[in-house]
């Protein structure tokens, strides 16, 4: 988690004005617990009102009580501590309120963060993922949303405090004395300007900081995964100098963060003795002689006084840190909104989800069954503007056909695939399926009944049962082994000590590839799609499972229309047709026999490839 | 992490008193050059608690002393001051000196204020110094000795948890540093001190103004353990969490083909609920403490204030001592309710320093032998070499051959038919367990590794590029080769028109942060590197495979011309590539079951005329036979 922690949390963290259209964006989600919200306000509101009274007891003490005599004034103590504790217990129930709803808003918001999120990334067109990093989505899922979240639950209700506590200290200094309140809080405004000030520079001092840190992770990552070819170039030294260097700017760095920090409470509270030192001197005089301020002032009045004046400092920091920390969490709330806000490039008209429903509830009662029919009617398609990887792309292929699909890397083969599954739209032309165009019905209708099987094979994290059942999530125990039975899975899942409740790791990291693949195939055969979509399933497979895996193909393909994108000869051989894409055209088309015969690409990639087959399999 | 805990639970008492030993050492090696910063921190630390201290004193010194001719009738509040004050005050000129000179008493308010703050900045930034200095010790030392752990270790560890001990523990044991450990000596200090003054002035008062802290202090201990497994428990939930949505994101496109989003929802909404189930259940825990903290710390200043009441107007202290008291006993509250969490935050950095320790204490690669820096010329003899990695099966059996200077050898041979450990044993990355490896005549166990490696080039199948320039990436093993040098050795690894094809030419950052390389143009790069070496023997590790036939050819055909009679080992499937050598090895099973020229071998039965066969077969056949 603390690699995408780093870099792409830095990415623009640069000190922007405060954009309160986004934030009120985000207030929107805390206002769907108004109650909480407004509970936790008036939380914040009474523990200042506490804050307050307690200086206001102290007072009390010593007017009412110490002034009035021993003989008077000892009665009036158990009474006193009764009220004491009364306020006490008033405080401990507000704190306590304030703190649970805090924390269950915080939560609370972070929940329909996250779930919307999610939901909007179910819905989003490949093009989203195309376009934005894996490590991305997840520092805006992992990290922004808590990061906001506890920021409007805690920070921005703080506020609240911080209003009541000016508020009461202001209103309880004026009412004392007004002409020294207001002489007091002069220096007040000069406080909260150098508070943000130092609190901005603390903020983009510790973002060199980060940015250093992800620097020697760096480090450190490079040394271990490349040690061995650091030992075989004999740079062990030299990286250990360079190393020393990033360190040392390292420690720098965060000695002048520390520094700065170190600085920045004593300055404000220097400053805020400035304050204290006024309302002591005037507020002495006035005690000592008649001045201009009054008459007379107690000794009493002047004692609160000063702690009503550093009352104010706490506050006032507090503000400046809020408004500083919103300032820097400005690019976490952008992108949380801007994946709230995202567009998908493939959506589903009005009309169609009224008729087949959405992804989270279709109505499977109103689908058409699919039959495999596949046709291209002039389609283009480029990924980006202007950079066109197919163009005027024709192909008819009947329900049931076995379409293999050859070229080299960037030919366009996986493009007309995606196009197949409706990952992508075409940018001009139709697809049409069963010979109706694809967009006349939901995309879920279509890949409901889609069988597709990926290069490198993903799994889920959970045993395997759990990955073979992805297919059909109703499927029984039985139909699950029935199903890895067909493509041979079920030899080498039985040979497991756990069998079918094995767990294959996150991304199934504890099984070969050529399992998982297997396992892969077992999860299209339960599927039981129409249209089935091979995209490069076997190129890293060893000769001893591909055998195997030859023979679950041929049950997978059985009755379906499938198109296989592959390198293995193999797989390319038994198709009906076999078109040879370049350049996003169609060069070659026909029979292996027929290509062979042709002896032109097609021709030399196989003979090539025949021989670097038969040699593995002879050296293995 | 776990397995961490596992093995401290199972180790016996001899092994704890030896890894605390151990801890102890590394605490002593990581603090140098500390001392000086801490010892400042700590004055800091002292002037900052006095001055703190001391400004109370000055308000009520200015309400008792100063302004007490000014109370009402029955205002009881009087000080006692000390006799040098006194004097002091008496050298001014009396309190009517100070009355008529009132300013004095703000002007040393504000002079007070600024020492305190002069003093807590002093602290901070000195230990800030401190720990950093410390952390920057413990970087360097972990850099320095995972660079120079054995191969053997490398090939074995999971690389994210170590980069996790050399970050986010190092922070852990840095930020109880700079935060906690000086943070508890200061609250005890000012116990300490403060303890001190109340005591002086009034005994039974000071008792009551700190009767409830040892408690405070205990029960924030007590929670800090208890809420130990409730974090667990949260940030478990988390990992869940985390781990569905990277799951569905990485696996998107399965989600997809399989339209499957509904139940990625349900199964994300189950962990979403889970999560915030615990989280509230953390949160709540927390709002207690805080809750019942925050009381206790309150009842403990109304029992203070209460009682410092009653004796005021019993005439046992004055005013002015009593808000002393109220004032030192709110100060003190809330560092005691935090020493719980540093003691519990403790165990933590123990738990971290324990996991440094692990990576420490595994030895460093040594010198076998002399440790010769002898001239290489190029002449390497196996004789009889036998290897096996530690308690394994043998890899190598008995591999005798010569090569001359300046000749090359191929080496042809299955997955896990001893082709790479051959090589690596050349190189010193590992250890022969029988028979001898001399080069030039010298057993490369008494050659220096470093000289040894320097003069070996190898360049390994899936090669490791530096996140950094295509040209500092050529220029890593010579930094101050000349650009035509570099030019150089990219055009004989067929490179060069590559990189210059990039926007940025040589100056295109690879790796992580830059552009992704093919696994050909990786290769290739690396090969360039290993020609800025100029070593007298070279290996290429089947450093080709990715790279298409003609490349091959002609990264070759350059070689042969560049090669200035330096010993060449070449790893490869392909005929054509192994046919040119000197002599062919091949491998079968960690033995050497043929070796000879080209002609030699296609002649005779075996694994290579096989081979040579169907990748020789011409085109027409290929169709039968399959």
């Amino acid at each position: 988690m603390e690699e995408f922690d780093s870099d792409i949390l830095l990415e623009e963290e640069k000190s922007k004005k405060i954009d309160w259209k986004l934030w009120k964006t985000l207030f929107k989600y805390a206002w769907r617990h108004k109650f909480m919200f407004v509970l936790i306000c008036v939380f914040n509101v009474f523990v200042a009102l506490g804050d307050i009274i307690y200086p206001q007891l102290t007072r009390y003490a010593i007017d009412n009580i110490i002034a009035n005599g021993a003989a008077e004034g000892t009665g009036k103590i158990i009474p006193f501590a009764f009220m004491y504790f009364a306020v006490i217990v008033f405080q401990f129930l507000c704190v306590i309120g304030f703190i649970l709803f805090c924390g269950r808003l915080e939560f609370r918001m972070s929940y329909d963060l996250r779930q919307d999120s999610f939901k909007k990334l179910q819905q989003l067109s490949f093009s989203y993922y195309d376009k934005t990093a894996a490590g991305h989505i997840m520092a805006n899922m992992v990290s922004d949303i808590p990061r906001l979240s506890e920021m409007v639950a805690w920070s921005a209700t703080g506020i609240f405090w911080i209003v009541g506590m000016i508020v009461f200290s202001v209103v309880m200094l004026i009412a004392m004395n007004w002409k020294l309140g207001l002489i007091v809080l002069m220096i007040m405004p000069v406080l909260t300007a150098v508070s943000v000030y130092f609190q901005r520079r603390i903020l983009a001092q510790q973002r060199i900081v980060r940015k250093q840190n992800s620097k020697i992770t760096g480090a450190f990552n490079e040394g271990i995964m490349g040690a061995v070819t650091t030992k075989t170039l004999v740079r062990e030294e030299r990286n250990f100098e360079e190393f020393k260097h990033e360190a040392t700017t390292m420690k720098r760095a965060s000695i002048k963060s520390a520094a700065l920090s170190a600085m920045f409470t004593p300055i404000v509270m220097t400053l805020g003795s400035l304050a204290t030192a006024i309302a002591l001197y005037a507020g002495g005089r006035t005690v000592i002689a008649p001045t201009i301020l009054g008459t007379t002032m107690t000794i009493g009045v002047l004692s609160s006084f000063l702690s009503y004046t550093t009352s104010l400092f706490d506050p006032l920091m507090d503000l400046a840190g809020i408004l500083a920390e919103m300032q820097s969490a400005q690019a976490c709330a952008e992108r949380v909104i801007s994946l709230l806000n995202a567009k998908s490039d493939i959506v589903d008209t009005h009309d169609v989800i009224e008729k087949y429903g959405d992804c989270f509830a279709p109505k499977r009662e109103n689908w058409e069954e699919l039959l495999g029919d596949v046709d291209f009617c002039d389609v283009s398609f480029a990924y980006k503007e202007g950079e066109k990887v197919l163009k005027d792309f024709n192909l008819s292929v009947k329900r049931g056909e076995k379409i293999a699909l050859v070229g080299e890397t960037g030919a366009g083969k996986s493009t007309i695939v995606n196009l197949v599954c409706r990952f992508y739209e075409p940018t001009a032309g139709r697809i049409l399926i069963d010979g109706t165009d694809y967009r006349e019905r939901s995309q879920l209708w279509l890949q409901d009944r889609l069988g597709y099987v990926l290069q490198s094979p993903h799994l889920f994290s959970g045993s395997i049962r759990d990955n073979i059942r992805y297919g059909r999530k109703d499927a029984t125990d039985d139909e699950v082994v029935a199903a890895a039975k067909l493509v041979h899975a079920d030899e080498f899942i039985s040979g497991l000590e756990k069998g079918y409740d094995t767990e294959v790791g996150e991304g199934g990291a504890r099984l070969s590839t050529g399992q998982k693949q297997l396992i892969s195939f077992a999860r299209v055969i339960l599927a039981d799609p129409r249209i089935f979509v091979l995209d490069e399933a076997t190129s890293s497979i060893d000769t001893e499972t591909e055998a195997l895996i030859q023979s679950a193909i041929g049950e997978v393909l059985k009755n379906r229309t499938s198109f296989i994108v592959a390198h293995r000869l193999s797989t390319i051989r038994s198709a009906d047709r076999i078109l040879v894409i370049r350049g996003g055209r169609i060069t070659e088309m026909g029979t292996h026999r027929e290509l062979m015969k042709l002896g032109g690409y097609y021709h030399d990639l196989y003979t090539t490839q025949f021989a670097n087959n038969s040699t593995e399999k002879l050296l293995a | 992490m776990e397995t961490t805990i596992k093995t401290v639970n199972k180790s016996t008492k001899a092994e704890k008193k030896l890894i605390r030993k151990q801890k102890w050492k590394l605490v002593r090696e990581f603090s140098r050059g500390t001392k000086l910063h801490f010892l400042l921190g700590i004055v800091g630390i002292i002037a900052a608690i006095i001055s703190q201290y001391l400004i109370p004193l000055i308000t009520s010194f200015t309400i008792d002393y100063v302004l007490k001719d000014f109370a009402d009738v029955n205002y009881s509040g009087s000080i006692v001051l000390a006799p040098w004050i006194e004097n002091l005050i008496s050298l001014l000129g009396g309190k009517e000196f100070l009355i008529r000179h009132f300013y004095i008493m703000a002007l040393a308010l504000i002079l007070m204020n600024a020492l305190n703050a002069f003093a807590v900045y002093i602290r901070r930034s000195r230990v800030a110094m401190g720990s950093e200095t410390l952390a920057y010790n413990m970087r360097t030392r972990l850099y320095a000795h995972l660079a120079n752990l054995p191969y053997d270790y490398h090939k074995h560890i999971s690389t994210g948890d170590i980069i996790q001990r050399c970050t986010s523990d190092v922070d852990t044991i840095r930020r109880f540093v700079q935060n906690q450990l000086l943070e508890m000596s200061r609250t005890i200090m000012m116990i300490i001190i403060a303890s001190y003054i109340m005591f002086s002035m009034n005994t039974t008062l000071a008792l009551a103004s700190i009767v409830m802290m040892p408690f405070l202090a205990l029960a924030s201990f007590l929670y800090c353990r208890g809420v130990k497994k409730h974090f667990a428990l949260s940030d478990e939930a988390e990992g869940a969490l985390s781990a569905v949505i990277q799951e569905n994101v990485t696996g998107v496109r399965v989600v997809r083909a399989f339209g499957q989003q509904r139940s990625e929802l349900d199964t994300f909404n189950e962990k979403n609920d889970d999560y915030i189930k615990k989280s509230i259940k953390l949160s709540d825990i927390m709002a207690l403490f805080w809750g019942f903290s925050d009381m206790f710390g309150y009842i403990q200043i109304a029992i203070s204030l209460c009682v410092g009441v009653y004796f005021v107007l019993n005439g046992r202290i004055s005013v002015g001592e009593m808000l002393v008291f109220s004032s030192y006993t709110s100060m003190l509250v809330w560092p005691v309710r935090q020493l719980g969490r540093i003691l519990a935050d403790l165990e933590k950095a123990g738990v971290s320093l324990g996991r440094l320790n692990e990576i420490l204490v595994e030895p460093v690669e040594k010198e076998p032998g002399k440790a010769l820096k002898p001239e290489i010329l190029g002449s390497v003899e196996f004789r009889g070499v036998g290897f096996g990695y530690e308690d394994g099966q043998d890899v190598l059996k008995d591999i005798s051959f010569t090569a001359n200077s300046g000749e090359t050898v191929a080496i042809l041979g299955s997955t896990g038919s001893g082709k790479s450990s051959l090589v690596q044993l050349l190189q010193g990355l590992y250890t022969p367990r029988e028979g001898e490896i001399l080069i030039d005549g010298v057993n490369i166990n008494d050659i220096e590794r470093h000289h040894l490696r320097r003069n070996i080039g190898i360049v390994l199948q899936e090669p490791f590029l530096y996140s950094r320039s295509i040209m500092e990436n050529i220029r890593i093993a010579k930094p101050d080769a000349s650009e035509d040098e570099v030019y150089d050795a990219a055009a004989v690894a067929s490179i060069h028109e590559v990189v210059k094809g990039f926007e940025k030419g040589y100056d295109t950052v690879v790796g992580e942060k830059g552009v992704t390389l093919s696994g050909g143009q990786k290769q290739r790069v690396a090969i360039a590197r290993m020609l800025m070496q100029k070593a007298p023997i070279i290996i290429l590790d089947d450093s080709m495979s990715a790279v298409d036939t003609e490349t091959d050819a002609a990264i070759r055909d350059a070689l042969s011309a560049r090669r200035d009679g330096c010993t060449t080992f070449i790893i490869s499937h392909r005929i054509t590539t192994l046919c040119r050598a000197d002599k062919i090895i091949v491998l079968e099973g960690g033995r050497l079951i043929q070796m000879g020229t080209h002609d030699e071998l296609i002649n005779k039965d075996g694994l290579y005329k096989r081979i040579a066969d169907i990748q020789t077969r011409n085109e027409d056949d290929t169709e039968e036979v399959s």
